[in-house]
């Protein structure tokens, strides 16, 4: 057999149809995580009609793309979630759906155990309710926790517990896998992105060096059946690469299709930098997927930049395109969490941040500081949870 | 970026001489570098490397050994103990597997 290039080579120029789809389905959210990558919380009234929808997913089938990461927002508060997800498994596209658990009743739990074509992903950004509601809201916990055991009680093996690691909870990766255990779910922990409104709080949240250590010297020995997403590859830089593609597959295997029909090169770059066209223009997705001019760009060989001559760069590749560009670094060098310290070092000098144009948040935001239960049952209230500052 | 892709396990040891099919649950997505296989039982990804290892295993279904599959795809003798590992590491993922002797 002959292999002319490396794998990883080869998709550096691009293939015929994405491996990994992201696909928001909608901005709306019953929550306002601090994080949120896509500042999610209002539908946005341009989003794509259940006929649209369908029209992409007959797309996806001609392409022949397996599986859809279908998230949002909370996808499943669309009124026609649960259509379109049959109407894609009937058309040879499985779905895996992210989910803050909100609807996943024992009733639904039911069903979705019945589907191979079906997996289901709970996002939970701490082991215990004070860490994870600090960052997703009050009851996000007790939520997703109710979801898990719906799922497990219905004899669902597998499902994922989808974590966005944070300093705050990067301590509980044992107590998250035991989790995991518990329910016979899956551990899934990916990376925190500067990304929508997880730029607001990037300076906090981020983990330190130090925890970037340890994270991966965890990864390294207890990493195995976890995924990971692929995003931890700037780690690489510590020393053994860790399992999976280690690089950057925006547009070249990866995009996301938003809400109202946006393609951009990567679920954490919803930016009009990295808009690649609309599904709804001639030649849908396709078109948008084989010619348009920024993923042609990102297929292009690109050069290392600053990078270039450091000896880790075969291993890390310069780290995270979304990263460097939401912290005001250039594309062509350092990741801001670069393992060497040089991110650090040219984040000094920056002295301004690219932010989205794009921004449905509530109104009402969950902020940081609101780390204590609400005064009322009620967290609308703007000053729910408000702590003064000076305490 | 939400993208999963599981790295194989060693292979073990692959029966040339045994009958094999693509597993039913595996659908094949040709590209330019060979071919993206995907399981939808276990959800998991797997890549052909040449073109001519998807020739290969899409002779399986039909022959009546995998050395055969081979031989239909056009794999030189030389380049056959490279084959036979390629197909092992698909058959340790499940996306081929052995026919039944019936």
């Amino acid at each position: 057999m002959t292999v002319p290039l490396p794998l990883v080579e080869q998709f550096q120029y691009g293939l015929d149809a994405p491996i990994c789809l992201t696909w928001e389905l909608t901005y709306a959210c019953n929550l306002s995580c601090v994080h949120c990558l896509s500042s999610s919380g209002r539908r946005d009234p341009r989003e794509l009609s259940t006929d649209e929808c369908k029209a992409v997913i007959d797309e996806l089938e001609r392409m022949q793309v397996f599986y859809v990461n279908i998230g949002g927002g909370e996808p499943t508060v669309r009124s026609d979630f649960w259509e379109l997800v049959d109407y894609a498994t009937e058309h040879h596209v499985g779905v895996k759906f992210s989910t803050n658990g909100v609807k996943i009743t024992p009733e639904v739990a039911a069903r979705l155990a019945q589907s191979d074509y079906v997996d289901v992903q709970i996002s939970l950004d701490g082991a215990t309710a004070e860490v994870n509601d600090a960052v997703r809201g009050v009851g996000s916990y007790a939520t997703a926790l109710r979801a898990m055991q719906n799922l497990a009680d219905a004899g669902f093996k597998g499902f994922k517990i989808s974590v966005v690691v944070t300093r705050q909870n990067v301590g509980q990766l044992d107590a998250f896998a035991a989790l995991a255990d518990r329910f016979d779910a899956q551990l899934r922990i990916t990376r925190l992105r500067p990304s929508g409104r997880g730029a607001d709080v990037w300076d906090e949240l981020h983990p330190t060096a130090d925890q970037q250590r340890e994270l991966y010297d965890w990864l390294v020995a207890r990493g195995e059946n976890v995924l990971t997403g692929d995003s931890f590859f700037h780690l690489a830089a510590f020393g053994d690469a860790l399992p999976g593609l280690n690089l950057c597959g925006a547009g070249r295997v990866v995009c996301l299709i938003d809400p109202v029909g946006d393609v951009y090169a990567c679920p954490f770059a919803i930016h009009e930098n990295f808009l690649a066209g609309n599904v709804r223009h001639d030649g849908g997705f396709t078109r948008v997927w084989r010619e348009s001019e920024l993923f042609a760009d990102l297929r292009r060989p690109q050069t290392g930049g600053a990078c270039q001559s450091c000896s880790a760069f075969d291993a890390c590749r310069g780290g995270c395109m979304a990263a460097k560009f939401f912290t005001g670094l250039p594309l062509d060098g350092p990741d801001p969490e670069c393992v060497k310290g040089h991110g650090e070092r040219a984040l000094a000098s920056v002295t301004g941040a690219p932010k989205s144009s794009l921004d449905h948040s509530h109104r009402t935001r969950l902020t940081l500081t609101a780390r204590r239960p609400p005064v009322s049952a009620c967290n609308d209230n703007p000053l729910a949870g408000f702590v003064p500052s000076g305490r | 970026m939400a993208c999963a892709v599981s790295t194989e396990p060693p292979a073990p040891a692959f029966d040339l001489d045994a009958a094999w099919r693509l597993h039913e649950q595996v659908s094949i997505r040709p590209e330019r570098f060979g071919a993206l296989l995907y399981h939808f039982g276990n959800r998991r990804l797997s890549f052909l490397k040449s073109p001519r290892l998807l020739d290969a295993v899409r002779e399986l279904d039909a022959a009546p050994s995998a050395r055969v599959a081979c031989a239909r795809a056009g794999v030189p003798d030389a380049e056959l103990a490279t084959f036979r590992t390629a197909l092992g590491t698909l058959a340790a993922s499940q996306m081929i597997r052995e026919r039944s002797a019936s």
